[in-house]
């Protein structure tokens, strides 16, 4: 039996895996030491629970145990390896690139940076969404200390050519972080391989739960930052705070089951995905945004033409997905990502993201497809400019009163 | 976001939707708005002997909101004389819709799609008023 509203929002957060929660549990009330805690048999064992979560966070990415650092999501770890690496650095310089895609825990935090008195390059992105690599090396200034390029984007899911970047990077003397938020238990992520110095995971976006993230930050050769967290000196002085035993436990389960899980559960997700988008290609002027190759298969942005956003996520109510137009914001500005790409705002304002996970059905799937067909075909009859487009009105050649 | 019940019923079963033909007797059309800012309204009226609107039909480009204003200027402007019709303010669609404050603008472009339809409206019968 179909249960609604259908989640198809995966981006936006992750339920929490059954598994995980049943290993977290013990941890709020049995085990509820402080693993600072050295003088008991309490903190003990929270230390041992905490350590075993870091070895597995560690271990889907290819890392050493002691590069993970704990925070309380991405947007902190952002917040760390961003302005903790421009402040120790700024004594090199003070040129800082990112991306305009980037997701807005990296953009403000930039913003934070400029007011600070870096200086930060914003670059564009090709038309598919991905950076261009010639472009990156072109910025790249002596002063510039660090980069910093997200692995999966979060709205249109791409994924960008990280392991090319860090090459430029090391062979530049730039510190290179990336915001994997996104990527963990959708793409290999091997950081023997990749040339990254600091990587910024979160837990709930891998059915992990939410208020726990953590930091990479490389040993060899050693990346330096300086904290922003300051109290009783844990995490090796990165990042103070006691640590909330029951989600590292989570996180550590979490990031456990997607290295086993990840293969298979990719190759299922994307038979969904493909059925998805085969299932709405029989809809006129429909348009993929982000390049369909290099892209996680969990993610489906797209913009059905001459329908806005906002009423269409309101018209398939019984699908929880989000949309790039932003009608409720009194800018009325359509999402920043889809106008790095150039989509026109029409189409910018037309979008929604599907994203498909763990728990995600066949039988939802072909749900969703039925109704967004019924309801493009309703909302069209109502839009103007599909009547004008049916007419043969050219609408780049209308002369609209802007409001 | 939430939105009103009026809202949810102008959206969910809106009035008057439709085009006229364009060479119809007596009808206007105004058209504000535009796609970049996520809403466009088509607004039509049919005005009768003595300057009184006997029928009008919108389509609308644009959020819930944006719906409801245009479906419920429709209901609103039937049975009133042109002059009339330009006296619905955007406070009282806003009022009657229970907009939030950040889709005021939905309510203002519905009253500007009167304004547009009225213009258009005087311009084709200039000769005759």
């Amino acid at each position: 039996m179909l249960k609604l509203p259908i989640y198809l929002d995966y981006s936006a957060t992750t339920p929490v895996d059954p598994r995980v929660a049943e290993k977290m549990i013990p941890y709020l009330f049995e085990k509820f030491g402080n693993p600072a805690s050295r003088s008991h048999s309490f903190g003990w064992e929270a230390e041992a629970a905490v350590e075993e979560a870091r070895e597995e966070v560690a271990k889907l990415v290819n890392a050493d145990p002691k590069e993970i650092v704990w925070t309380s999501g991405a947007t902190e770890s952002n917040n760390l390896a961003l302005k903790g690496a421009a402040q120790f650095y700024s004594g090199k310089g003070k040129h800082v690139v990112t991306v305009k895609t980037e997701h807005k825990a990296i953009l403000d935090t930039c913003r934070e940076l400029e007011r600070q008195g870096f200086e930060v390059t914003y670059l564009d992105v090709r038309d598919n969404g991905l950076l261009d690599l010639e472009v990156f090396k072109a910025v790249l200034r002596p002063d510039t200390i660090l980069a910093s390029v997200m692995f999966v984007n979060n709205e249109i899911g791409v994924i960008q050519p990280i392991a090319e970047i860090g090459e430029i990077c090391r062979a530049r003397g730039v510190i290179f972080h990336v915001d994997a938020a996104q990527a963990t238990g959708k793409v290999v992520i091997d950081l023997e391989a990749l040339k990254v110095d600091v990587m910024s995971f979160s837990a709930h976006k891998t059915y992990g739960p939410k208020g726990i993230g953590a930091l990479y930050v490389r040993r060899k050769p050693r990346v330096r930052l300086t904290a922003q967290l300051h109290g009783g000196g844990h995490e090796r002085g990165f990042r103070s705070g006691t640590l909330p035993t029951h989600q590292i436990v989570g996180m550590g389960e979490a990031f456990r089951l997607a290295r086993l899980e990840m293969g298979a559960e990719s190759e299922r997700i994307r038979m969904l995905r493909d059925r998805l988008l085969k299932g709405l290609s029989d809809i006129d002027e429909v348009y993929v945004n982000g390049d369909l190759e290099q892209r996680v298969p969990h993610n489906l942005n797209i913009s059905f033409a001459y329908v806005e956003g906002e009423s269409l996520l309101m018209a398939i109510k019984d699908l929880a997905v989000s949309s790039g137009s932003a009608c409720t914001s009194a800018s009325l500005e359509p999402s920043y990502v889809l106008r790095a790409l150039g989509r026109e705002d029409e189409l910018a304002h037309s979008s929604i993201r599907f994203t498909l996970g763990r728990f995600t059905t066949e039988e939802e799937i072909d749900y969703a497809i039925r109704l967004l067909h019924e309801k493009i075909g309703r909302l069209r009859e109502l839009s103007p400019l599909w009547e004008m487009v049916q007419e043969g009105v050219d609408l780049s050649t209308v002369q609209w009163a802007a409001h | 976001m939430s939105y009103s019940v009026k809202v949810l019923d102008h959206y969910e079963n809106p009035r008057n939707v439709g085009s006229f033909g364009k060479e119809e007797e007596g009808v206007a059309t105004g058209m504000v708005g535009a796609p970049a800012c996520g809403d466009v309204m088509k607004l039509q009226i049919k005005v009768g002997k003595g300057g009184v609107i006997e029928d009008a039909k919108f389509k609308t480009y644009g959020c819930g909101s944006a719906i409801a204003s245009s479906s419920l200027v429709t209901e609103w402007v039937k049975g009133k004389t042109i002059d009339q019709a330009l006296d619905i303010k955007n406070t009282q669609i806003a009022d009657e819709l229970a907009l939030p404050p950040v889709k005021i603008h939905c309510s203002i472009l519905a009253e500007d799609a009167i304004k547009a339809a009225v213009a258009d409206y005087r311009k084709k019968h200039a000769e005759s008023v």
